[in-house]
């Protein structure tokens, strides 16, 4: 159901979360980006597209996640804040999916859109891993040939994704342009799809790009926050008071905020990677520090020069090195319906180890960053308060990152 | 609006050959050296000088024109060093027609507006932006058309007959037909489908067509020329500036023109 008034009927029909969004493309894709269109609306009208999606997330991804209520932590939040403080803090626990992230649920929908499409062929970027490892094993699943983009400085941080996705057959390709991260994996990419249009689909793997990639990969990660939703009237019989989710692109963050963007009393923190600070240029924060500019398809937030030359991003974080930002969630910072802070890699890696000694979780460097900012807010939150976060990753990737970090040699 | 195209497309018509495009990056190898390199095209016989904006994220471009954007960026230069490149060529060359190609995000930086006025002062003719196609030329195309700047449109193997007309309505100056799917500097298209496409642009428009991507030798230029009006050649003519160092200027005024001669030797069948 959407209301008149309702803030989830975006992007327009031409892909416009109001200013931001769009299709910034070069004509060759032009084509291409239309056909996708199309196919996603009669896939999203088709019954059987619905159930072959829903049915892969049950039996192969494992949803519905649980909602987990985390006890310890909330206790060891309580007793570093002030007296009658600290919410109940819940986890959506989409670490626990097949891959180990969300990014598989949005995977799923895409190969399901490029085999209805007949397109033969399956490449994507990625900077964690965590998107090429989920697109490397849905290829695997359905027998397509992927070949993964990813910078050649990530494929020295993130060395055991490179090997899964080698694993699970794909061809991974270290990009050694520009800063060698995420978006000169994505820049390469799009110079793949450009040249094979015709038989290769690209999929992106967050909610950013030109229309309707936005859009969809919204709409299929949007599972996270129905399931939320459901989950916690059950749990609690009512909405939780704050949704807080790590933001690189975006992907996880707009799908558990989207279903809950009508409910008006249900507040929202989108928390973008700060690196070694706002005040240095070493951070990853692409509404704090950056303004609106075109790059990768769509008008969105980004981290730039006066020229409107792409700067480099910095995170502890290779899933949040982006310089940009979703356009949806450009929008819903423009309008305020949804605030945006920042957390440090120092406040990640702090919140990280919080994490694993409190609830015997060891999460990603991404949501650490979510964690860090529900730390933050438990101070001013009343006990009898909910902060539902997006425990979006599993740490298992981020070890060796962790133990250059804290100094300890493995 | 400024006829220096249309003179010059004149003039080719009447001479019975195509006009030869160049494009080099702007800045590249720095800023200082630019304009050595624009009068060598121009001495070699270049028709129209599309000058690249140089842009951190060339997402169409191959590797010979990724690493022109990379030595310019590296050298420094800004958007007031090319509106300076522009207006000193604009100064020495007063009849060549000049157009701005880039990317949206430089473009719009301080607003399209900004960009157009300071660009037509500048005595830039067109633009070409390669990632603001129709659907989006609310972006850029009215502030272009308000100061009297062609904006240039793309067409490519992927344009199809339902999307033409909408490709070439608000087009002016030229039509770019790109005749490769891909990215700059790779393969050349088959001679038979850049014919054929050619041949359908012609049916749905009067504007000259020029064919650029993967045109990197004379006896290719001959062979577009013969049916295009215009003949593009861009990371041919920018692999000799990243190579040759001092000697750029005068190693691509020799391949610019042998390029020329090559135009020029053709009985246009146009």
């Amino acid at each position: 159901m959407t209301l008149p008034n309702s803030l989830r009927t975006q992007p327009d029909e031409r892909g416009h979360f109001g200013q931001f969004g769009g299709r910034y493309v070069a004509e060759t894709l032009m084509p291409m980006i239309l056909e996708l269109e199309r196919a996603y609306r009669a896939a999203k009208a088709d019954p059987a597209f619905q159930a072959e999606f829903d049915d892969l997330l049950a039996h192969y991804v494992g949803r519905p996640s649980p909602l987990y209520y985390a006890e310890r932590l909330t206790e060891a939040l309580r007793e570093s804040a002030p007296a009658g403080m600290g919410p109940k803090v819940y986890f959506k626990r989409d670490e626990l999916n097949h891959t180990g992230a969300h990014k598989i649920n949005n995977c799923i929908g895409q190969i399901l859109l490029a085999r209805r499409m007949g397109k033969t062929r399956i490449i994507a970027e990625t900077g964690a891993g965590q998107h090429g490892v989920a697109t490397a094993t849905v290829a695997a699943r359905f027998g397509l040939p992927c070949t993964i983009y990813m910078g050649a400085r990530d494929v020295e941080r993130q060395s055991p994704n490179v090997f899964r996705m080698k694993l699970l057959g794909a061809e991974v390709r270290a990009v050694e342009s520009g800063a060698r991260t995420l978006k000169d994996a994505m820049n390469e990419a799009l110079r793949d799809w450009v040249a094979n249009v015709e038989n290769t689909f690209y999929i992106i793997g967050t909610a950013a790009g030109p229309h309707p990639y936005p859009e969809l990969v919204r709409d299929f990660q949007s599972v996270i926050g129905r399931e939320a939703r459901e989950q916690m009237l059950e749990r609690e019989g009512r909405l939780p008071d704050l949704l807080v989710a790590a933001i690189g692109g975006g992907s996880n963050a707009i799908g558990l905020f989207h279903p809950f963007l009508d409910d008006a009393d249900v507040a929202m923190l989108g928390v973008e990677a700060a690196g070694h600070g706002l005040e240095t240029d070493q951070h990853a924060a692409s509404l704090a520090g950056g303004r609106p500019g075109v790059l990768h398809g769509n008008k969105t937030f980004l981290l730039q020069d006066e020229d409107g030359q792409i700067t480099e991003a910095h995170s502890i974080s290779a899933g949040l090195d982006y310089p940009g930002i979703g356009p949806e969630h450009s929008w819903l910072h423009e309008i305020g319906r949804v605030q945006y802070e920042s957390a440090t890699d120092r406040e990640a890696l702090d919140a990280f180890q919080l994490l694993c000694r409190t609830e015997g979780i060891i999460p990603a460097l991404e949501p650490s960053h979510a964690i860090a900012a529900v730390v933050r807010k438990s101070k001013e939150m009343k006990q009898d308060r909910i902060i539902l976060a997006n425990l979006c990753g599993r740490g298992d990737k981020d070890i060796f990152t962790v133990a250059d970090a804290l100094g300890v040699a493995l | 609006m400024s006829d220096r195209l249309s003179a010059i497309f004149a003039r080719c018509r009447a001479q019975g050959r195509a006009a030869l495009v160049t494009f080099v990056t702007g800045g590249d190898p720095t800023p200082a050296a630019t304009s050595a390199i624009l009068d060598a095209l121009v001495e070699g016989g270049a028709d129209i000088i599309e000058l690249g904006m140089p842009f951190t994220d060339p997402m169409a471009d191959g590797p010979a024109i990724q690493r022109a954007n990379l030595r310019s960026l590296g050298a420094g230069t800004t958007t007031h060093d090319l509106l300076e490149i522009a207006r000193a060529f604009r100064a020495r060359h007063p009849d060549t027609p000049l157009i701005l190609m880039g990317y949206a995000n430089p473009m719009l930086a301080r607003g399209a507006d900004w960009f157009a006025r300071e660009a037509a002062a500048a005595g830039v003719d067109g633009v070409i932006c390669v990632d603001v196609p129709p659907e989006e030329d609310d972006a850029l195309g009215p502030a272009l058309r308000a100061a009297g700047l062609h904006p240039i449109r793309l067409a490519t193997p992927t344009t199809d007959a339902a999307r033409l007309p909408a490709v070439l309505d608000g087009a002016s100056g030229f039509v770019y037909y790109v005749s490769v799917a891909g990215i700059t500097g790779l393969q050349q298209a088959a001679q038979h489908s850049i014919d054929a496409a050619v041949a359908r642009l012609r049916a749905a428009t009067d504007l000259p067509i020029a064919v650029g991507f993967g045109i990197r030798s004379p006896e290719q230029a001959a062979a577009i020329g013969r049916i295009a009006d215009a003949v593009v050649v861009g990371s041919a003519i920018v692999d000799l500036v990243g190579s040759e160092g001092a000697n750029a200027p005068h190693a691509v005024r020799q391949f610019v023109s042998a390029l020329a001669e090559a135009c020029a030797r053709q009985e246009h069948a146009a």
